[in-house]
This record gives C-alpha cells, structure tokens and sequence, in this order.
C-alpha cells in the first residue's frame, strides 16, 4: 500500500507522461460511453417526443414507469445483461459477453430511460408553448415531434451530456458484462475499483483525477451551449 | 353557425350563437374582457369544438376548414429559429417552394433581419413575422386575435396596412380587437359579443354610429358593462 503522497505523485506522472496503459483505458471508457450515449439519443430521443405530444390512455403510467426506469440500478441491469449474453441465455449464441459491445448495451439501458424523460419534459414544455400555432397549421404528428426536437436542440445536447456523464461514472453494470478484462474490456471506473482493492492507488488515482477532469470538461460544455443558446434565445 | 355554445365543465363561455359571416371583407369581434371573444375566434377557425351547434364554413365543417386558414396570436408564437426558418417552416408544412420566404420577409420589411434569431426581435416586428408567417400559407381567411395589444402606435399601423393588403387581395379577415380607433379604421362589420352572446352584428358605420343594444353603446361610450 502506498501512501497518499506517493501515490499521489506516481499518479500525477502517469497523466503528465500519458502512459500507455491510463490513455488506453480513458480511450475505450470514452468510446463505449459516446457510442452508449449516441444509441441512447436514438432511441430516447423519439420516444421522449412521442410521448411528449401524444395523448392517449394509460399516459400517466407510461410517464410514472418512465420516471422509475431513471433509478435504475446498475448492478441489475448488469446481471439482466449479463443473463441474456451469457453462454445459455437467449442472446449468448452472439458471444457478446465480456466485449466492450455488452458494455455499450448496458450503458445504453441505463441511459436511455434518463434521455427520454428527461427529453419528454423539455419537449413537453415546449410544445405547450407551441401548441395554438401548430393546431392552426395543422400538423401531423411526426411534423410535430421533428418541430420540437429541431428547437428544443440546445436544451437536448445538455441531454445528451448528462446521458454521457452518467455512463462514463459507471461502474456496476459494466464490470459484470465486461469482466474488467485488461487491454478488452478495462474502463477508468472498473479499474480504480481494481487498483483500489489492489492497494494500488497511483493509477486508481490517476484515473480519478482523469474522471474528475472529464465531469468538469461535460458540464463545462453543457454550460457553453447553454450560454450560447440562451444568447440568441434559443432555450 | 348555429346554436353555438361552449362549456368548460360547468361554466359557459358561449351560448346560442346564430352567425353568418359574409365571404369577403374584414369582421371585428368585439366586446368587454372575458365577454368570449378569443373563444369565438377559436370555434370558428375550428381550434375549439363546440359543445351544442354547429359551425361550418360553407358546406364544411369548421374543423376540416382549419388548413386553409391561418390565424395570428396576441402573443407572437415564434419558433426558436431565425426570422427567415420561422417562415420556411410554414412553407414547408404547406409544401409551397422555400424561394417564396424572401418575398414574404420584404412583404413586412423584415428582410433584413432574416438571418437573426426570430426570438430576439421587438414586440411590432414579432408580429410581423407572425403575419408574414401565417400569410404565407396563403389562407383564405385571417384570424387576428388582438394582434396590435400593447404595440406601439407605428407598430400597429404596420400591421394595419398589411392586413388591409391581404384583405384588398382577396384574404377574407377575422379580427378581435379592444382599439376602437382600430376597430373604425379596419372593420367592414362589426359582431360584439357581451356576456358571451352575440347581442349586435351590424355593418361598422350603423354600429359605431348607432348601436342598437345598451351593452354596445356603454362599450363605446368606456362605460364598465355589468
């Protein structure tokens, strides 16, 4: 075990020297995470808008389940994946188990669910803004949802952000679908869990501030575009 | 429109409305707050169904008349676009070619402000953009809901002078409107609700000249109508 100082500095050296093993770490965590939180737009995107216009029986529930499925928990949405990718489960003929994809799957379920509610309630909000003019015009449904998710754009890049922030910072899904596998399936928060436990805190450290470095550099950007939306009043 | 009413749960907003509009020409629905004004726009252009009667425009029914009209708020609903996409989004929904946006823009002299943000103009020229848009869709009526509130006195002859045009080119204009001086300069005729009743529809000389009903000439005299 080292001690903090000494970690401390062995840490600082691995991020000035970009060591190998840290920048293939960071590279894979930010590549599962953007391609988990493209997939998750995707689909969350139009069902947040979908629901958002649509009026229709038992819509109560569907935004009660949606609003639920954003407390998912990731250690069982990690088993629910791992189950359905394992060897015998449904889905284990694609050997998709411990693969940087079975990750992106993971992240993706869990992330999802944030996008759509949380689109659903900007585009909600907008469409009550919106909606004299669009019944004057007489738009169709699909008309509609395009109309709102082209103006609701900037609020739904902070979105698609927060989706990110909220799957690069995960750790318990992925370390059961991936494996924690060095140089496959090794992303930032599984291997500071590893280094951790290993009593070997310079890279777990590294890592950290890395992570940290990451939060800061999202929400930064989830500010600028806010600001410069807010600037030409497009929120 | 016959024996018209609209109900919100137990309140009525409207009740037992006869009306026949004359195919060309400017109405303005005029009457005291909450006499129903807005509401009666709505019904007609088929926003609002109505809860006893009917409302066809000829010999179809108001809803299914609502695409080939065009309506403009008191408040300007702008989408979050630049002053030309605000208009190009209207062309497009109506399927007519984009080019025709230029026109429009130089139509109420926003061509200037066509690349900047629709949201960011001032209270006259949002309501430009919003007639431009709506005249764009090339509606065979116009309704107006109190389109010049709280503009400034050029402001409201701007948007005066272009409604006149669409009216002289043919755009049959429904117009609710507190601005008795407005109400003078646009209205061919004139229906004033009180209560929500119609109790006059008159040509605007007879109306303003010589109202039949108390509640109008209390209106026109600013005298508060019970």
């Amino acid at each position: 075990m080292q001690s903090i100082g000494d970690a401390l500095q062995l840490a600082l050296h691995l991020v000035l020297s970009g060591d190998a093993d840290l920048v293939e770490i960071v590279l894979l965590s930010v590549q599962v995470s953007i391609t988990a939180s493209v997939v998750a737009l995707t689909i969350g995107l139009p069902i947040g808008a979908l629901v958002a216009v649509a009026r229709f029986r038992g819509r109560s529930a569907v935004l009660v389940v949606m609003n639920a499925l954003m407390g998912l928990p990731p250690v069982v949405v990690g088993l629910l994946v791992y189950l359905h990718l394992s060897r015998s489960g449904p889905l284990g003929f694609l050997g998709l188990l411990y693969t940087p994809t079975a990750m992106i799957i993971a992240q993706t379920i869990l992330i999802t669910p944030i996008v759509a509610a949380l689109s659903r309630q900007l585009i909600e909000d907008l469409h009550a803004e919106y909606a004299p003019l669009f019944r004057s015009l007489c738009l169709t449904r699909l008309q509609t949802m395009r109309a709102l998710l082209w103006d609701a754009r900037y609020s739904l890049i902070t979105v698609g952000l927060a989706g990110f922030g909220r799957a690069v910072a995960e750790v318990g899904a992925v370390i059961i679908v991936g494996g924690n596998i060095d140089h496959l399936t090794r992303v930032m928060t599984t291997a500071i869990a590893l280094e951790t436990s290993k009593g070997e805190l310079a890279l777990a450290l590294a890592l950290g501030m890395i992570l940290l470095v990451l939060a800061l550099l999202v929400n930064g950007a989830v500010q600028a575009v806010r600001l410069g939306a807010q600037r030409q009043a497009y929120v | 429109m016959r024996d018209v009413g609209l109900c919100f749960g137990q309140v009525t907003v409207l009740r037992g409305l006869n009306l026949a509009l004359p195919a060309r020409g400017c109405t303005m629905i005029m009457g005291a707050n909450g006499a129903g004004k807005s509401k009666l726009l709505q019904l007609i252009h088929g926003l609002v169904a109505p809860s006893t009667g009917t409302v066809f425009w000829g010999d179809t029914p108001a809803v299914q008349a609502t695409r080939r009209q065009a309506m403009v708020f008191q408040k300007p609903v702008l989408l979050r676009r630049s002053v030309a996409a605000n208009i190009e989004f209207v062309l497009d929904a109506r399927g007519q070619p984009r080019e025709q946006c230029q026109y429009w823009l130089d139509h109420v002299g926003l061509a200037h402000k066509a690349r900047q943000p629709a949201r960011l103009l001032s209270g006259g020229e949002a309501q430009r953009l919003a007639l431009a848009r709506a005249l764009a869709t090339r509606p065979e009526v116009l309704f107006l809901d109190e389109p010049t509130a709280s503009l400034d006195p050029a402001s409201v002859l701007a948007i005066e002078a272009i409604v006149r045009q669409a009216k002289d080119a043919g755009t049959r204009v429904i117009f609710v409107s507190h601005d008795i001086g407005q109400a003078r300069r646009m209205a061919d005729e004139v229906v004033f609700l009180a209560s929500g009743e119609i109790v006059e529809h008159t040509p605007a000389g007879q109306f303003f000249n010589q109202p039949r009903s108390t509640a109008a000439r209390h209106y026109l005299d600013g005298k508060i109508i019970a």
